[in-house]
């Protein structure tokens, strides 16, 4: 990336490598993300509605998890992934891949806690009304989940507030290689201690900007929820 | 609207529900047959309430039995049941109908006519596409009811439906209940609402700490109750 | 439900393996130092490997120690460091095939303007280190177990100083890189020992400047090897041997010399220098 130029004019004048970056993390966040969903929120549900043995020590260790220190994951991830690890034979390490799957591993508990959290504070209102209705219990999930929605799309954003901002996790497995596995908190930490801290701060409120939209879009979309269904 | 069914008679047999050292229900005998609205009256924790969730097969006897037709463990396909403060689902009045029907698995081609003689029928046409939530008690109470019949029940449990209402609500509600129950739909009700009950009862089965005090025929409940507690109670007086 | 199951499946595997299948074609990875890395050397020769060949090289930047590690795991295909030594322990061990010295540069000792230990000029550094602590003047160590963390180590030695038992308050241990070593330096005004190249890419220097050079005890010399397909057959070795040749090539060496940074060279190619 050419020295002088600020990150503002990089970024008005459109650099494809600074926007390279930026897609790639958003690429990386997103679709942990959209896994850490696909894993949360049916396992947060089924938490919140059955009963078993030990229920409560999951719930607390559910939420004990969603502090899981980023770095820490980052090793753990990365002992798996090394080529000398159980997972080696994959060949993710040091690719894009690893970063999903690090992120996955911090943003699930999140969802599912939350999720959890919000399916069974729905359910103690709703309980009698579907049973009444004589709803299996895929029927009741559904609905719950659908009419619990705008509150998961609360914790969604929490999960990517939580990826996109995290560097410790992706540093390590993905290894930080410009053009392949650079994402925009990466750039930061590599750029300061280069010691060019113009462009690391124009990276950093690229990655800011993008927060709030992202928050910005998801308060609109409640919003019209809220309207139509009260 | 339609002819009686399997589900009644209903019939306790020796019906005991406790939960933990407390009894709630204490060796019920009784049958609920077709014909006019039965209600359930006595004071608060008399077992009112779960007398009803044992009739509606939401609560199954720590011991004795209780039969549907006959049958035992018969599933609440053709019961339905309007709590006191009835949980609106997050959507629409007439989206809340919608998705009684679809659990009750009424065909989809029906749903829009049913929707709309439903709304109807309980009054609430004009408000059908307002979110349910904000509803007023009263119509919230409507529509639970609309709810219910979504299924074309053969029997219908109420729960103090008009408790927190006022008497305009109040008389809506119980209008509707007469309209239902001329359509042949065995109404069971409980209240704590005297007046209400001699509105609308076809025979009285009054209870008092969980158990059966006295049944009758309404007129000669009200005009003769027979038991200490029943005369007491219908006095206005406290019973402890 | 198990249809739609099996289908969430493939996707979230699509999504994982998606950046995988396209670096299995013609892609190398290299495990080489932070200071390498940021002396922005790799900026320079990668593009010009990659036209050549079109084989993509892509650099994870760690700790010679880590970066040893990494090679010992087999999760690089190639190493690109500064450790004499334990370069040639790492091939006697059996983790790397041959080691080709491919260029130095050098060290400096970089400290405040106002000099509070009196070393600028100095041409022995091991005096220098010896006045920098009996002054007791601020200087911050990479510790990190880094080849320039162990080249210092080995100047304290020189200078007859055990620093690991005569360290005291002045003598800070980061553990971490170059980049940030250098950062610490000018924010508390300290000493530091950094590599040419990093330095003079570096631009946070505050009130810093190279104060003793030239010492042949400075001189960093830099060796690639290829990690051995024995012991980890994945190890792409024709595209690795292809960037270890191309990189001792007059081709290659002429590339290194050609990075200036303000029209200095920093690393200055030595891949036929005997006992390099």
């Amino acid at each position: 990336m050419p020295d002088d130029v600020t990150a503002l004019q990089l970024v008005l004048s459109g650099d494809p490598a600074l926007f390279a970056i930026v897609r790639l993390s958003l690429y990386v966040s997103l679709s942990a993300v959209v896994l850490a969903a696909l894993i949360g929120i049916p396992l947060g549900a089924w938490i919140a509605l059955t009963r078993f043995p030990g229920r409560q020590g999951v719930i607390v260790l559910l939420n004990a998890l969603m502090g899981l220190p980023p770095v820490v994951v980052g090793l753990a991830v990365y002992l798996m992934l090394s080529r000398s690890g159980p997972l080696g034979g994959f060949g993710l390490l040091f690719t894009a891949g690893a970063m999903i799957i690090a992120q996955t591993v911090l943003v699930t508990p999140i969802i599912a806690a939350l999720t959890r959290q919000t399916i069974e504070d729905l359910w103690i209102e709703y309980r009698d009304e579907l049973t009444a209705m004589n709803l299996g219990p895929i029927g009741r999930v559904m609905t719950l989940i659908w009419d619990a929605r705008f509150s998961l799309v609360t914790a969604l954003l929490a999960g990517f507030g939580r990826a996109a901002a995290e560097v410790g996790a992706i540093i390590i497995v993905g290894g930080n290689i410009e053009g392949f596995t650079r994402t925009m908190t990466t750039a930061i930490a590599l750029e300061t201690s280069k010691g060019d801290l113009p462009l690391a701060v124009g990276l950093g409120l690229v990655l800011i900007a993008i927060v709030i939209a992202v928050n910005a879009l998801a308060w609109t979309a409640r919003r019209a929820g809220e309207r139509l269904a009260g | 609207m339609r002819a009686p069914s399997s589900e009644l008679p209903i019939e306790f047999d020796g019906v005991t529900v406790t939960a933990g050292p407390v009894t709630i229900l204490d060796n019920i005998a009784l049958t609920l047959l077709p014909g006019p609205p039965t209600v359930l009256i006595g004071p608060n924790g008399s077992g009112k309430s779960t007398l009803l969730r044992v009739a509606m097969g939401l609560l199954t006897p720590s011991r004795g039995r209780i039969t549907w037709g006959g049958l035992e463990n018969v599933p609440p396909l053709k019961r339905a049941i309007v709590f006191q403060r009835p949980a609106m689902l997050r959507r629409s009045a007439a989206a809340n109908i919608r998705f009684a029907l679809r659990a009750a698995g009424i065909p989809r081609a029906e749903h829009a006519r049913r929707v709309s003689e439903l709304l109807e029928l309980v009054g609430l046409e004009r408000l059908a596409d307002r979110a349910a939530r904000r509803l007023s008690g009263g119509e919230q109470q409507r529509l639970a009811l609309a709810r219910a019949l979504a299924r074309d029940p053969a029997v219908l449990f109420l729960d103090e439906p008009t408790a927190s209402l006022d008497p305009v609500s109040t008389k809506a509600v119980e209008d509707i209940i007469r309209t239902v129950s001329e359509r042949n739909i065995k109404v069971v009700m409980a209240t704590h609402d005297l007046g209400e009950a001699r509105r609308l009862a076809g025979d009285v089965v009054m209870l008092h700490r969980g158990r059966i005090v006295e049944t009758g025929a309404a007129a000669s409940f009200f005009e003769l109750p027979q038991t200490a507690e029943a005369q007491t109670f219908l006095a206005g007086e406290l019973l402890v | 439900m198990k249809r739609l199951t099996r289908r969430l499946v493939i996707a979230a595997a699509a999504l994982v393996f998606a950046g995988h299948a396209s670096a299995q074609d013609k892609s190398i990875v290299v495990a080489s130092t932070t200071s390498t890395q940021d002396s922005g050397l790799f900026g320079h020769l990668l593009p010009i490997f990659k036209a050549k060949t079109g084989i993509d090289v892509k650099v994870v930047a760690q700790g010679t120690g880590q970066a040893l590690d990494t090679g010992r795991r087999g999760d690089a295909d190639m190493l690109f460091v500064h450790a004499k030594a334990q370069e040639e322990k790492f091939v006697a061990d059996g983790f790397g095939v041959k080691r080709y010295p491919v260029m130095y540069n050098d060290f400096v000792l970089i400290g405040p303007k106002s000099d509070p230990a009196g070393i600028k000029g100095m041409t022995d550094v091991a005096e220098a280190l010896k006045a920098i602590k009996s002054k007791g003047a601020p200087f911050i160590s990479r510790g990190d177990r880094s080849g320039t963390h162990i080249a210092e180590l080995d100047l304290w030695k020189a200078a007859g100083i055990d620093i690991g038992k005569e360290k005291g308050p002045w003598y800070k241990e980061i553990g971490q890189g170059m980049g940030a070593a250098l950062n610490t330096a000018s924010a508390a005004n300290a000493y530091v020992l950094a590599d040419r190249g990093t330095w003079l890419s570096f631009k946070n220097r505050g009130d810093l400047d190279i104060l003793v050079a030239g010492d042949k005890r400075l001189f960093n010399q830099y060796g690639v090897m290829l990690v051995n397909p024995e012991k980890h057959p994945h190890v792409k070795k024709a595209l690795g041997q292809a960037f270890i040749d191309w990189l001792v090539s007059p081709e290659g060496q002429k590339a290194i010399a050609d990075y200036k940074i303000n029209g200095q060279e920093l690393f200055f190619p030595n891949a036929n220098a005997p006992g390099a």
